[in-house]
């Protein structure tokens, strides 16, 4: 068993407020983990570290690159982490639009990536590109459709088309279902997880949703006032959780 | 295969006040491979709760359980959610599977988990979810919308997919006919004669008779 990315003692601050405080973290390559929390706990600002987006105040963040070299995040040089997030990592917001660009055609978008890392060959491209987007379920006519005139649902599902096409090794999530309607949510979910099997993808995934994370992570980490207050077995977290904030959050789901 | 010392349980409901209930005290036994044992005593004696342990679905402060001699406490989330992946399959009374998703594909995913090629474990799928006689008409649904008894075969057949070393029922037949439940009899003697150790709960005394070789009476290990 194998790490691949570890994180110790970050922080970080917005004025005087602790987002992250003192926060470790350690992921096994293959293990989904889900960060839980309240708004503001503080889950997409860790996200956003550990993803180099955002620069911690302290700690330290390492990640076991593909060539089995150990590499200090915060102190990589900025071409080197800008290739890392076009090859080895993935990126999935919330908001498509994030994540897309909406005046390119879908398979410009998913090609881009492609192109970034050296491809060169345009039918090999938009080969490529098509069995991609046939994966995620949109039909491969929409291929030089402008992901603008898509629907919310098949926004998302082009954006992890295009992320997964380079077959990283890791994929940072944020809310990936927030905005779609809970029938797209089932399918996408689903999709994600075979993803994840078939290519054997590390993930971390933020999302305030207790029923997304029972599906999707193998571990949960649950956040509070920038703290880590319960780590565990998905299920365990939550069947049984221990915490006082845990139990609170878990009693509070609403059933249909 | 399995072996539980000294384990004891409370829960703590910490948003309450005298939230806190001790369950089970010292409880300890051992379930050898191609044996199957149940766990028996009333209603609330703790018998979900210690099985629910020994998967790591609950937490187990107090005590060591052994799972092919690995104390599995000592063991870390990643760790125990391949251990579980490998050696142990849990057959749970209500089913929880992600909507939409086709039942063939639900009995398949711990066989892929596995590496098992898409065509094998396809075959395999097909072949449980027949016995179990379901029809094949509905392979292709989700099993939510199925009734009780469909719903407890979907498990049965999720859990019976591999040879787990150690297999965790918990009232597999509980809503099933005479004939199934006979199938499903079948199929757990077939798991022990290739040497699977099975601890479970049946409040079916028929199938406790058929099946187990021994019991465990879960009172005698009651915190109260």
């Amino acid at each position: 068993m194998e790490q691949i990315l570890k994180a110790k003692a970050i922080d970080k601050k917005f004025g005087s407020v602790y987002a992250c405080d003192n926060l470790s973290i350690e992921l096994y390559t293959g293990e989904v983990v889900g960060i839980v929390g309240e708004s503001g706990s503080g889950k997409s600002t860790l996200l956003n570290c550990l993803s180099g987006s955002l620069v911690p105040d302290g700690g330290n963040i390492t990640y076991l690159d593909r060539d089995n070299n150990w590499l200090d995040l915060l102190s990589l040089p900025e071409p080197r982490k800008r290739n890392l997030l076009r090859t080895e990592w993935a990126f999935v917001h919330q908001n498509p639009r994030d994540g897309l660009r909406m005046a390119v055609s879908a398979g410009g978008n998913i090609g881009e990536r492609l192109m970034a890392i050296g491809y060169r060959n345009y039918s090999q491209i938009r080969a490529e590109a098509t069995e991609w987007i046939e994966k995620v379920e949109i039909d491969a006519i929409r291929l030089d459709d402008k992901p603008s005139i898509f629907s919310g649902g098949m926004q998302q599902r082009l954006q992890i088309a295009k992320n997964l096409i380079t077959k990283p090794r890791l994929i940072f999530m944020d809310e990936p279902t927030g905005g779609l309607d809970v029938s797209v949510q089932a399918r996408l979910l689903d999709l994600i997880r075979s993803l994840v099997r078939e290519l054997g993808l590390s993930v971390i995934i933020v999302t305030h949703d207790l029923a997304v994370a029972r599906f999707m992570a193998n571990r949960l980490i649950v956040m509070k006032n920038g703290k880590i207050v319960e780590t565990g077995l998905t299920d365990q977290v939550l069947d049984d959780p221990q915490h006082s904030y845990t139990q609170l959050l878990v009693s509070s789901i609403l059933k249909v | 295969m399995l072996e539980v010392k000294n384990v004891a349980k409370s829960f703590n409901l910490k948003n309450l006040d005298k939230g806190k209930f001790s369950v089970i005290r010292d409880a300890c036994f051992n379930v050898n491979s191609g044996e199957c044992v149940a766990l028996i005593g009333n209603s609330g004696c703790g018998k979900s709760t210690l099985m629910r342990m020994i998967y790591g679905n609950y937490v187990c402060a107090v005590g060591k359980i052994y799972i092919d001699k690995e104390n599995i406490l000592d063991l870390k989330a990643i760790e125990m959610s391949i251990l579980r992946k490998q050696k142990m399959g849990y057959v749970s009374q209500f089913l929880r599977v992600l909507p939409r998703v086709s039942t063939i594909d639900l009995v398949m995913e711990p066989l892929l988990d596995q590496f098992e090629s898409r065509a094998r474990a396809k075959d395999i799928a097909e072949t449980l979810l027949s016995r179990l006689n379901l029809s094949s008409k509905l392979w292709h649904l989700s099993p939510l919308t199925f009734s009780g008894g469909e719903q407890q075969r979907v498990n049965i057949a999720i859990g019976f997919s591999k040879d787990y070393k150690l297999l965790l029922l918990d009232e597999p037949t509980a809503s099933l006919d005479r004939e199934n439940k006979r199938i499903v009899m079948d199929m757990i003697s077939e798991k022990k004669e290739k040497g699977s150790a099975i601890l479970g709960i049946f409040h079916d005394k028929e199938v406790r008779d058929k099946v187990c070789d021994r019991e465990i009476d879960v009172s005698n290990f009651s915190a109260s």
